[in-house]
């Protein structure tokens, strides 16, 4: 009997290796050092979308960390608006994001869009997270209270509290015109996300 | 019995085999190390002439940086998600002008940046928003980013290419980048060029 024990166990054990090497590639910036908190690998989705492309949007007013309130209305037959949605503040992916669309000011400008970036976070959380990623050009605001309500909205709040990766596009008009319900692991393609503005030209 | 016997047998060896390629990952997760060489890196040659030029490259395909014609480079991993790359980026250009407009050095250090994670596009927004004067490659998947120990950007490797063919790690530094003239020097005295 022991002799068939020790094969089960070296399974075991090669198994758990397979976990344990499992690199976490994002978040790498050396800005965060040790402040971000690893996730590990998440479920890659885990809600269900209320809305769908070519719905109108639905509309939101919510507090941003600059002390205003910016409502989605403010942008309609003005501006193209870019919905990013990111899941919690000092978690890995999260914190490579938007520090990207900083550097694409012109781009998203190029489409004469605009950028919310939403968490469900609070304002301070907010402040002190986004201090590490130099001065954001776009607003970031709180979906803190009532909780996730907007995330809810839209259908990407996830039953542990945290909003989906998710990216919408809306159009001059009010109109969803792009949906990307990302894999919550992973970072959307900036070029991805740009071939959708590209599209409203 | 025996049957299951050998299948669990089978199962066994395969598992171990399998420790062993984890330990292989494992020992890569190690950041490359001063004095060692580097881990295989496939570059694709650069479309545009002129960093095809600059790295002294002729014809298609892949490159490994041992045959960049130089006697130094300095590889720098980033992201164009990294706000510390995003900083640091009017710095390392003026690293390269440094060089480049000193004819002692100009054809002894080369320059390239490696994107983590970063696709084609992603790399091309950052070398225009920072207008990089050096060439950068894409490692959308990571590849390279693992085989390099998975380290944290910025990171500094400075390779010192032999006569021979031969290479060797100099330098490795993980953020902290000092400035252009501070890190020239640094990189002189490492590669043997002062």
């Amino acid at each position: 009997m022991e002799k068939k024990r020790f094969p089960h166990f070296i399974l075991i054990i090669g198994a758990l290796s397979v976990f344990v090497s499992v690199p976490m590639a994002f978040g790498l910036s050396d800005v965060y050092k040790g402040n971000i908190y690893q996730t590990g690998t998440l479920k890659p989705m885990d809600s269900k979308l209320k809305v769908k492309v070519g719905d109108p949007t639905p509309h939101f007013t919510l507090p941003a960390i600059s002390g205003e309130k910016i409502s989605l209305g403010q942008y309609r037959g003005k501006k193209n608006v870019v919905l990013s949605f990111v899941p919690a503040a000092w978690t890995p992916v999260c914190s490579d994001q938007w520090p990207g669309y900083n550097i694409a000011k012109d781009i998203f400008s190029q489409y004469d869009a605009v950028l919310l970036g939403i968490t469900v976070d609070n304002i301070p959380t907010l402040f002190a997270w986004t201090n590490q990623m130099d001065q954001l050009w776009f607003p970031v605001l709180s979906d803190f209270w009532p909780h996730g309500a907007v995330a809810k909205r839209y259908g990407v709040l996830r039953s542990d509290g945290v909003s989906e990766r998710a990216l919408f596009v809306i159009d001059k008009k009010g109109f969803i015109r792009y949906i990307d319900v990302h894999d919550i692991n992973k970072r959307p393609p900036l070029e991805d996300l740009m071939s959708a503005l590209e599209k409203l030209k | 019995m025996k049957r299951v016997g050998e299948i669990q047998i089978l199962f066994a060896v395969m598992t171990i085999f399998f420790i062993g390629l984890t330990g292989a990952a494992l020992a890569a997760n190690k950041p490359p190390q001063k004095g060692e060489g580097l881990p295989v890196i496939n570059l694709p040659v650069p479309k545009n002439p002129d960093e095809k030029t600059y790295l002294g490259l002729s014809g298609i395909g892949f490159f490994k940086i041992p045959q960049i014609k130089t006697s130094a480079v300095i590889v720098e991993i980033f992201s164009m998600y990294c706000p510390y790359c995003q900083k640091d980026a009017p710095g390392v250009n003026e690293l390269y002008r440094l060089i480049e407009n000193n004819p002692d050095i100009k054809n002894k250090i080369k320059i390239i940046g490696i994107g983590a994670g970063n696709s084609s596009y992603e790399v091309e927004v950052f070398k225009k928003t920072y207008n990089v004067p050096f060439p950068l490659f894409p490692d959308k998947d990571f590849t390279i980013h693992k085989a390099c120990g998975e380290v944290r950007t910025p990171y500094f490797i400075v390779v010192k290419i032999n006569e021979d063919g031969t290479h060797q790690i100099v330098h490795t530094q993980l953020g902290g980048y000092p400035g252009a003239e501070p890190f020239l020097e640094l990189v002189l005295k490492a590669s043997g060029l002062k």
